[in-house]
Formats: C-alpha cells, sequence, structure tokens
C-alpha cells in the first residue's frame, strides 16, 4: 500500500513537472497522437480490406485463361473451350464477356459484365452503387451508351447493389450478352477470358500446365495467386506504404533525438533540487518513467481511438484523397471492422517503449551527476 | 489534496480511454458479426458473376482489375510510358507476376 502511495505521489510530481511546461509538451502530445493515429489509420485499413478481401475472394474463378497478343490481352476463341474440358479434372468452364466503358458525361470508367447465372432482358441493366451516385440514375431511369459503331443504345436500370456491396460492385453494369455485343461488337465465337472449375484443388498447376502445353499463346491466372495478391496488397513495399513508414520513422528520430541528446538546463536543474533535498535515484527514474509513460500512453490511447473511429466510422476518409487519385467513380465501401491485435502490439512495442526508454536514459546520467554540480550549471 | 486529483484526474483519463477501446473492441466483434450475412452476400456475388478483383481504384484498368493485369500493362498506352496513374505507385505488381 505503502508503494502504491509512492507511486501516486509521483505520479502527482510528475503531472505538476508536465503542465509546468504545457505549451511544449501539449504540442508533444498532439504531434505524437497524430503520429500513432496516421500509422494506425493505415494498418486498420489495409488489414481490413486485406481479411475482407481473403473471404469474398474465396469464391472467385479457380482458373482463368485469357489469350495474349503482342503483350495485350485480346478476346479469347470460345473453340478452346472444348479441349480444355476435356483435360481431366476440369469439372466445367465457359466464356465470361467482361470489359470497360468510359463514360464522357462525367469521365467516369465502367466495369460491363455479363453475368452467367443472373438472366437479364435485353435492354436492361444492374448497376452498382458508385455508377448510381456518380450519373445520379435510379431503377427506371436508362442510361445511354454509345456503341463501337457510333450508335446510342438506351439501356433501363433495373436493379442497383445495394450499398454493402461497393467494394466489389461499386463501378459494376451488368447487361445482357446481345446488349454487350452490340455494345462492344466482335464475333459470338469469342469472349473476353475463359473461367474453369475444377474438381480437386489439388490437380490445379496440372490442369494450368497442360493448358499452357495445349496452347501456348494464352496465360493462365490461379485463384490462390488472385488471394495471394490481395494479400500482399498495400505491403510496406508499396509507395505510399513507404513514404507514411519513412515519415513516422524520422518523426521518431526526432523524438529519440530529441530526448536521447540530453535534458534541458531546466530539467537538470530540477533533477539536482530534487536529489538535494532528498531524493534517491530511483525516485528521479521514476519520476522520469511517469512522465514518459503520461505522454506516450496517453497519445497512444487517442491516437489507436481516433484511427478506429476514422476508419470504420467515417469509411478512412482522410485516406481517400490519396486512393482515389484521378478516378471520378469513387467506392464509399464501409469496411467490416477486423482488427489485428498483434498489429496494435506491435505498434504499442514501436510507439510506447522507445520514447518512455529514451526519456529514462538522460535522466539517468543526470540523476547520477552530483546534484551539487549539476545546480551550479 | 489538490495534488492528489491531479493523478486521480490522469487515472479516469486513461480509464476512460481504456473504457473507450474496450466499447470498440466490442463494436469490432458485434460489427463482425452483424456484417456476417453481407459477406455471405458478397462471396455469393463474387462466385455468380465470377468476379475476381475488388473494386478499389477506378482510374485505370490495371488498378481496377489488380490480378488480371500482365507483364505489359505498364506499356500499353505506348512503348515509353510512364507510369501515371497515382493508384499505380501504391500498389504492388500482382502476385503471379513476380515470380
Amino acid at each position: 500500500m505503502e508503494g502504491w502511495e509512492r507511486q501516486k505521489n509521483i505520479l502527482d510530481f510528475s503531472l505538476s513537472s508536465l503542465l509546468r511546461r504545457k505549451g511544449k509538451n501539449l504540442a508533444l502530445v498532439f504531434v505524437y497522437t497524430l503520429l500513432v493515429f496516421t500509422l494506425a489509420s493505415v494498418l486498420f485499413f489495409t488489414h481490413a480490406i486485406k481479411r475482407e478481401a481473403s473471404l469474398i475472394l474465396q469464391d472467385s474463378p479457380e482458373l482463368i485463361v485469357q489469350k495474349s497478343i503482342a503483350g495485350r490481352q485480346e478476346q479469347i476463341p470460345l473453340r478452346y473451350l472444348e479441349p480444355i474440358q476435356k483435360i481431366r479434372g476440369v469439372q466445367s468452364g465457359r466464356g465470361r464477356l467482361w470489359g470497360y466503358y468510359y463514360d464522357p458525361i462525367i469521365g467516369a470508367n465502367y466495369t460491363l459484365m455479363v453475368p452467367e447465372k443472373q438472366t437479364l432482358e435485353s435492354g436492361k441493366i444492374s448497376i452498382g452503387q458508385g455508377v448510381s451516385k456518380t450519373r445520379l440514375v435510379f431503377p427506371g431511369d436508362t442510361m445511354e451508351f454509345r456503341s463501337h459503331d457510333g450508335m446510342l443504345l438506351q439501356l433501363q436500370i433495373q436493379q442497383v447493389f445495394p450499398s454493402e456491396s461497393e467494394l466489389i460492385a461499386s463501378d459494376l453494369i451488368l447487361l445482357a450478352e446481345d446488349d454487350f455485343r452490340r455494345l462492344f461488337g466482335g464475333s459470338r465465337e469469342y469472349a473476353t477470358d475463359l473461367t474453369l472449375r475444377v474438381r480437386n484443388q489439388r490437380e490445379l498447376p496440372t490442369i494450368a500446365l497442360k493448358i499452357a502445353e495445349m496452347f501456348p499463346d494464352t496465360r493462365i491466372i490461379l485463384r490462390e495467386e488472385i488471394l495471394r495478391t490481395y494479400e500482399s496488397i498495400f505491403n510496406w513495399r508499396g509507395g505510399m506504404m513507404v513514404f507514411i513508414l519513412v515519415g513516422a520513422l524520422l518523426a521518431f528520430i526526432i523524438f529519440a533525438w530529441d530526448k536521447a541528446s540530453g535534458l534541458s538546463l531546466e530539467e537538470r536543474r530540477e533533477i539536482g533540487i530534487l536529489k538535494a533535498v532528498g531524493w534517491e535515484t530511483s525516485d528521479v527514474l521514476l519520476l522520469k518513467f511517469w512522465e514518459g509513460t503520461i505522454i506516450s500512453l496517453s497519445s497512444f490511447l487517442m491516437g489507436i481511438i481516433w484511427a478506429y473511429a476514422h476508419v470504420f466510422f467515417t469509411s478512412a476518409a482522410l485516406l481517400a484523397p490519396a486512393l482515389k487519385g484521378w478516378a471520378v467513380l469513387y467506392p464509399e465501401f464501409k469496411l467490416t471492422p477486423f482488427i489485428d491485435f498483434s498489429q496494435v502490439a506491435t505498434l504499442f512495442f514501436l510507439t510506447v517503449v522507445p520514447y518512455t526508454v529514451a526519456t529514462i536514459i538522460p535522466s539517468w546520467r543526470a540523476a547520477t551527476i552530483d546534484p551539487d554540480s549539476v545546480m551550479r550549471t | 489534496m489538490n495534488s492528489m486529483r491531479k493523478a486521480k484526474k490522469f487515472f479516469f483519463f486513461i480509464l476512460t480511454q481504456g473504457i473507450i477501446l474496450i466499447f470498440l473492441l466490442a463494436h469490432s466483434f458485434y460489427q463482425i458479426h452483424a456484417d456476417q450475412s453481407w459477406l455471405e452476400e458478397k462471396k455469393r456475388m463474387v462466385r455468380d458473376l465470377e468476379l475476381t478483383d475488388l473494386c478499389l481504384f477506378t482510374e485505370a484498368n490495371y488498378t481496377r482489375h489488380l490480378t488480371q493485369a500482365d507483364r505489359h500493362t505498364a506499356f500499353q498506352n505506348s512503348p515509353l510510358a510512364l507510369e501515371h496513374f497515382p493508384s499505380g505507385s501504391i500498389l504492388l505488381p500482382p502476385e503471379h507476376l513476380k515470380k
């Protein structure tokens, strides 16, 4: 109980000491909080995206076959499908029709796709929430598209996908095969690419190899590669992450340098006086430990709380300008708050511990010097 | 007495933040549970429509459909084209191109 009282007394003294330099310390807490907030926002955002991608892309096509000519993806002949389907282990396959459409009215890009299971009448479309919000069109309205031969194609909106699906379908427009062919032209004997389902996952590499041998002009994408791509999306090697990490690193170097390069004259004199009035070196170290803890722990907790609110309550509004780029159609996705506790713990050990240690070391040096000589400097 | 209040105030401040964190943690668990039906719905859409990518960036085809990009994507505008879409500098190349 006595030990606890001692801690409380020293904590009181630490708070009074910090409040004497209120301006400096509040600025320090503000910058520190901002730093934790930025890092935690990026960590929360990237982890939630990765986790959601790994969950929802689990059911994407197991194998995609694309045709490539002179380094560009070209339409693939549907006759490729027959010999591919005869490969042992291939369960089913189909030609996928999809492409992009640039809308000159608002300057947005859409992904157009012909669904396999959902049958749409000719002249009807289903659109993503992003398309609806950007073009201000709703079920019952018509959208005009300029076809490959310059004709205007009017398609009526049958359905708008719910806002919860924005992460996968914000820019998506589903249309009937006839409308797709009318819009982009091309022969019915061709598709954009082929998708395959296989019986046994372990046979995928063998099947991919057989297709590559059968059709050397094709490129094969496995589902496993799709999942791995999103596992490593926003990796530290990515442009933005490097800059954020370098910025954070520089900020911490400044913090650590400021603390480790020594104490201010006022702080040294304070330590000298405390020693002269009977404080032990351990008391002085405890005082400095509490000072470091008050600043770093408060900043860490505030930074984490604000980062969570920012990412999951405002859909990472502050990161949006960096992610939006030149895009006119930007999905407002509400991320499911998947938290990686190991990341939070790492952030704690990378921010709170070094700062607290950097506070104690110069204080220990000052506390072990003779109080008389410290007070005279 | 006055100095005691400072320590108490600090404890309350940390305690409040701790409670907010616990609340956020509870919110995370609740929201993950509440979003299950939507996650299933999105999975169904991915399966039925045979989607391959998340709609994160719509400015360029190779960042909209990141997994469908090939080794020549960067040069499709012209053989000496430089990257000019911001999202292209944020993302890493797809996994199958890193082999």
